[in-house]
């Protein structure tokens, strides 16, 4: 009998963090709810032997201060966003037990977003949430959950539908996702409902130890205080008034044929992380890259061309292996909408001294894959430098004089080989013979390392190829 | 040395996995997106969670339990996505959490465009949510410093327990450079006041409130002086060309690599101009700020916003020597010959 008089283990002996004189009562009013749910949580942790893999998570309201209660792990979080809190501490510790305990306003107003994202993703945590139809740590303003016609200081003539429409249901918002896998409404008013709230509690804990489940356990709940009602007045208003609206009982239960999910993490020790981080760098063969450690480049390079024609995949295969021959090398893209169906073009440095803007604004070369391209950037190309276009699909020659100019029909040629594509392959062949930029034998040898779709290397080395050709048959 | 070619949005993933974190909460924005990409291919593969969250206020708030929980956790995200995250981070400032926010920048105010900018310097370097507070920035300018900041962030976060931002732009997300690997982390620190669910971690407590005042306000001047602490052990800033440098460009991020070059230009022609790089924003490098004021005519603040690092230099140079801006926003970089002509400007004025 003793152990029935005896405070639960799970709640500290003397509430320390509790300021003031009074370490030994709560703060919660009489008759209010909280102080009742605590008592059948803790007692709960305490049977199922789990007080000291407890994780309590206090929210803003009332329960702000429910880690001066609980003898557990405790984190107090934002408004509203304990379920999020609760995922990211469950990820990290997934043999914890997770408590997520949110009033009206923090769950169901400015927290809506986070509990029903994380009931959707069947987080293996247990919610608590205390509905008392109001306000109560603010000082009694409107709830979601306030009935029609209740007055609070923010509708002191009574909720009115046409103004801050109906009370929600969250119990029934949340049972309708697939994810969650026990959710009930119960009510702490008279003896027997507090007793089946017991049940519940229980249950409700006992999934998240046994099979990681997500549970929602909607608790009504008498605020007498911002009520203005007796405990036992407001216990009755809850019982008659308040469970009208929100009926009470299972509003979903899947945990006879739930399965425990698999929520453990793969150990990856430091030796297998190059593998699993994908950390392969790239080889430099020293022997053939020899001749060009003496070369004095210093290329900017702008290429330009629809989407879709490999404008910017022709910039990373050039500073790919602009690095395979150990010059310092960088990539810039024209990012977002534009390159999506508009026009691509992305800068490209290489050289030997160490880079500084990775914008090229005159470009020594340029690469002009369709007419908008040429037109916009041929004034750009300093005197001196190099304009390769491809002339099968650009109808007209550029204009400068002061500058060298290679007309390729590089998709024509791709075409030719059997993939359209492979024309910014042609135009890479193309330039690195006739500038002698890089040896030709290491980037046919790196481009299956380079390419992400392995089934197209051999067609682009014939493109690469063919590019070369073409210039040798110019010279 | 051996290396990988790589975007900075993948090589801050990598250097974080290195240096042990192995908890990633986002949501997806242009131009930081690929961050979560790679976060969602490698996190799994080494070990770790990859939340794609609800909203950017989940996010950070996941992040808020990962870090309570001892976890080393990362989030990313740009300029409307970290306006969103202010609230959570200064609960992550208030209750001294370490964590790691990435701010790939973009144009502003509002939806602005996806295109770079500095606009969020003052919303990162000053705090930027509610409250008395203050996260380490660090502002790298190469897709190897992505690598490099995303293991020194966690270093930093965990040292002094604070949350730690890297803050660059659209342009360092975006380009590819190539990288070399650092090792990775032997053991991340033990957190002994982290709540683990276990017996030794069930009589912590992680929390931001402190209802008395003069509670309040200790824990307010115990922040300050942990700041104080950073400021003066964790300054970092880069000089180039300084030594006999009449003229002082600053800027960081991307800026610096343009400066970097119009400094070279300008040396070339016989200007006397040298660069000061700051590789913290908070703190902000006084040291060498104040040293160069000593024998320089005058600083020169480029930046793509508007006059926001300004601001620090001028207070750190206390009108000692003139400070002038030059800046251009909107998603439009400054060019090496725009840096280079207003140098020549203000010579000709001076």
């Amino acid at each position: 009998m003793n152990n029935i008089l005896k405070k639960s283990a799970s709640f500290y002996d003397v509430y320390e963090r509790r300021p003031g004189a009074d370490k030994l009562t709560t703060t919660y009013c009489p008759g209010c709810g909280h102080g009742v749910l605590h008592k059948l949580i803790a007692e709960a942790l305490d049977d199922f032997g789990v007080r000291e893999k407890t994780i309590f998570i206090s929210p803003v309201g009332c329960s702000v201060f429910a880690y001066y209660y609980f003898h557990t792990g405790n984190v107090q979080v934002a408004h509203g966003r304990a379920p999020a809190a609760a995922t990211g501490i469950k990820r990290a510790h997934p043999d914890s037990v997770v408590i997520s305990y949110q009033g009206d306003g923090d769950l169901a107003a400015i927290g809506t977003a986070e509990i029903i994202h994380a009931a959707n993703r069947g987080e293996g945590i247990t919610v608590f949430f205390v509905n008392n139809a109001i306000y109560g740590m603010t000082g009694g303003q409107m709830a979601p959950t306030t009935l029609v016609g209740q007055k609070t200081m923010t509708s002191p003539r009574g909720r009115s539908v046409n103004n801050e429409g109906y009370p929600i249901r969250m119990s029934e918002v949340i049972a309708t996702l697939k994810a969650p896998v026990f959710i009930e409404r119960v009510m702490i008013g008279d003896t027997k409902s507090t007793m089946h709230a017991r049940q519940t509690v229980r249950k409700a804990l006992k999934l998240q130890i046994e099979k990681n489940a997500f549970s929602f356990i909607e608790v009504l709940s008498a605020c007498p205080s911002n009520m203005k009602l007796t405990p036992s007045r407001s216990k009755q208003w809850v019982k008659e008034v308040l469970a009208d609206y929100f009926p009470l009982g299972v509003k979903k239960d899947v945990s006879e044929e739930f399965e425990p999910k698999d929520i453990s993490r793969l150990v990856v020790s430091n030796s297998e992380l190059p593998d699993a981080l994908n950390l392969e760098t790239a080889k430099v063969d020293s022997e053939k890259i020899a001749p060009y450690r003496e070369k004095k480049i210093n290329e900017e390079i702008k290429v330009a061309g629809f989407g879709g024609q490999g404008v910017l995949s022709l910039g990373t295969v050039l500073s790919e292996m602009g690095m395979r021959h150990d010059y310092q090398v960088s990539w810039l893209p024209s990012y977002g909408p534009e390159m999506r169906g508009g026009t691509a073009n992305c800068s490209v440095k290489i050289s030997q001294k160490k880079i500084g803007s990775p914008l090229v604004a005159n470009p020594t070369i340029l690469i002009a894959m369709n007419r908008p391209s040429l037109d916009k950037f041929e004034n750009d190309v300093i005197s001196g430098g190099l304009i390769i276009y491809d002339n099968s699909l650009i109808d007209r020659k550029p204009v400068r004089d002061d500058v060298e100019i290679i007309a390729i029909p590089a998709t024509k040629m791709a075409d030719e080989l059997g993939n359209t594509k492979a024309a910014n392959m042609v135009i890479v062949g193309a330039l690195i013979e006739y500038k002698d930029l890089m040896s030709q034998e290491v980037v046919l040898e790196s481009l299956g390392d380079v390419l992400k779709r392995k089934n197209l290397v051999e067609l682009n080395q014939k493109a690469i190829l063919r590019g070369a050709e073409f210039i040798n048959n110019l010279k | 040395m051996a290396k990988q070619f790589l975007k900075g949005n993948v090589a801050v993933v990598k250097g974080a996995i290195l240096a042990g974190c192995r908890a990633y909460y986002g949501y997806p924005i242009t131009p930081a997106s690929e961050i979560a990409h790679a976060a969602a291919m490698y996190m799994p593969l080494t070990g770790g969670t990859f939340v794609q969250a609800e909203s950017e206020i989940a996010a950070i708030n996941m992040v808020y339990g990962a870090a309570s929980a001892g976890e080393r956790v990362m989030t990313a995200s740009s300029g409307p996505g970290i306006s969103l995250k202010q609230e959570g981070v200064s609960y992550c400032a208030g209750a001294e959490l370490p964590c790691v926010i990435v701010d790939v920048v973009r144009g502003g105010p509002g939806l602005g465009n996806i295109a770079p900018e500095q606009s969020d310097y003052n919303q990162v370097v000053k705090g930027g949510g509610h409250g008395n507070y203050k996260c380490i920035v660090l502002a790298p300018n190469s897709v190897q410093e992505m690598c490099d900041f995303g293991m020194l962030a966690f270093d930093l976060a965990d040292k002094y327990r604070n949350p730690v931002y890297v803050l660059t732009d659209g342009f360092i997300g975006q380009m590819m450079e190539p990288v070399e690997f650092p090792e990775p982390v032997e053991k991340i620190p033990e957190k002994s006041w982290a709540v683990k669910g276990t017996k030794e971690t069930s009589d912590n407590l992680i929390t931001s409130i402190e209802l008395d005042p003069d509670d309040l306000e200790r824990h307010n001047q115990k922040l300050q002086q942990k700041y104080a602490i950073i400021e003066e052990q964790e300054q970092r800033a880069e000089e180039y060309r300084t030594d006999d440098a009449e003229i002082i460009l600053i800027g960081y991020g991307i800026i610096s690599r343009i400066m970097q070059t119009a400094v070279d230009n300008l040396r070339e022609e016989g200007v006397k101009v040298g660069m000061l790089r700051p590789i913290t924003l908070f703190p902000f490098p006084k040291k060498s700020v104040t040293k160069l004021a000593k024998s320089a005519k005058f600083f020169l603040t480029v930046e793509m916003s508007n006059g926001q690092l300004i601001d620090d230099v001028r207070l750190t140079i206390e009108g000692n020597v003139p400070v002038y801006l030059y800046n251009r926003m909107g998603g439009n970089v400054p060019s090496i010959k725009e840096i280079h002509d207003e140098v020549m400007k203000l010579m000709r004025l001076s």
